[in-house]
């Protein structure tokens, strides 16, 4: 069976919903813990929404330099998968292995609700399984979401198809251009702000719409 | 014993809800003539003297630098944050 890891940073929240998402999604969840650099042969890494290190600082900025970082930023340059939601993505961002910043909301409201979002690209191993356009109903709750960027990221995110996911109907936090996801050139690294963890099976979520994330990066590593 | 002081600002493009909820309680407050406030962060960071098996420059240039160093490292996101860097003697007073 497939083995992802999930990563636990002190303070990390959605850990678990992320390890019963892999699990749920036909994967064996393997959880890591900050202080390891050992990734222990996974095949794929989940870091998973929550308050690492209490925020302090900057979101993810103490994060970025925990032992396991030095691991994960290593294999995502080998192409592992890594998925960073919500907390994960802004460590993603302070890691570098993204482009841009998350900031406070623009309203300056802690958002918890059911959003809907359209995937803008399925060339990722996270959305592969997705149709381009397809809109999806997940979880979006954080207070520090607003993705920012310069005027030439921007501009290659756009030309690239680096986008993964944007807003719609209401943008949560006064995201750029409605930007909810994005990914790496090598579309191996994604980055989500909404949480697909929560929406894997019909009683604890909005529906399963997230689950394609998971199942997405799992079709990826065994070959048909 | 050098103090080092890092000032992080967000550039002036990064919208800073913070500092506008700020400027408008200043107004509720009738403070009536401000027209911006942008919040930032104060590091203060105690430097140990270089001991004598230290072979490295001393002096406030040397802790000048360490604190360039820390700042774009750890204590700024240069992605959305300028910082800036100075001395100050033990007393508070700028060096």
């Amino acid at each position: 069976m497939t083995r992802i890891g999930v990563v636990t940073f002190p303070g990390s929240l959605d850990d678990r919903d992320a390890a019963r998402a892999v699990r749920l999604a036909g994967g064996e969840p393997v959880r890591l813990w900050h202080r390891d650099t050992d990734l222990a042969g996974v095949e794929a890494i989940i870091l998973p929404g929550g308050f690492s290190y209490g925020d302090y600082l900057r979101t993810g900025a103490i994060a970025r330099f925990s032992p396991v970082m030095g691991s994960v930023i290593s294999a995502a340059g080998r192409g592992v998968p890594v998925l960073g939601i919500c907390n994960g993505f802004q460590i993603l961002c302070e890691s570098h292995l993204l482009p841009g910043a998350l900031t406070r909301n623009n309203h300056l409201h802690f958002i918890c609700r059911d959003q809907r979002l359209r995937i803008e690209s399925s060339r990722t191993v996270w959305t592969a399984g997705y149709q381009p356009g397809a809109e999806i109903v997940i979880p979006v709750k954080n207070g520090e979401g607003r993705y920012v960027a310069d005027r030439d990221t921007l501009a290659r995110l756009d030309g690239d198809g680096l986008v993964v996911a944007r807003y719609l109907h209401g943008n949560p936090n006064g995201s750029v251009a409605d930007i909810a996801g994005i990914t790496n050139p090598a579309g191996n690294v994604v980055g989500l702000m909404p949480h697909p963890e929560h929406a894997v099976e019909a009683l604890t979520g909005p529906g399963t719409d997230g689950l394609g994330f998971f199942t997405s990066v799992l079709r990826r590593l065994v070959p048909a | 014993m050098p103090r080092v002081v890092v000032d992080v600002m967000l550039k002036p493009e990064i919208l800073d809800p913070q500092g506008q909820a700020v400027q408008r309680a200043l107004e509720r407050l009738g403070f009536d003539r401000v027209t911006s406030v942008r919040q930032g962060k104060r590091f203060e960071i105690e430097i140990a003297e270089p001991g004598a098996a230290d072979a490295g420059p001393a002096g406030s240039g040397a802790a000048v630098e360490l604190g360039r160093d820390m700042a774009a490292k750890l204590l700024a996101n240069t992605v959305i944050e300028d910082f800036t860097v100075r001395i100050e003697d033990a007393a508070g007073g700028a060096g």
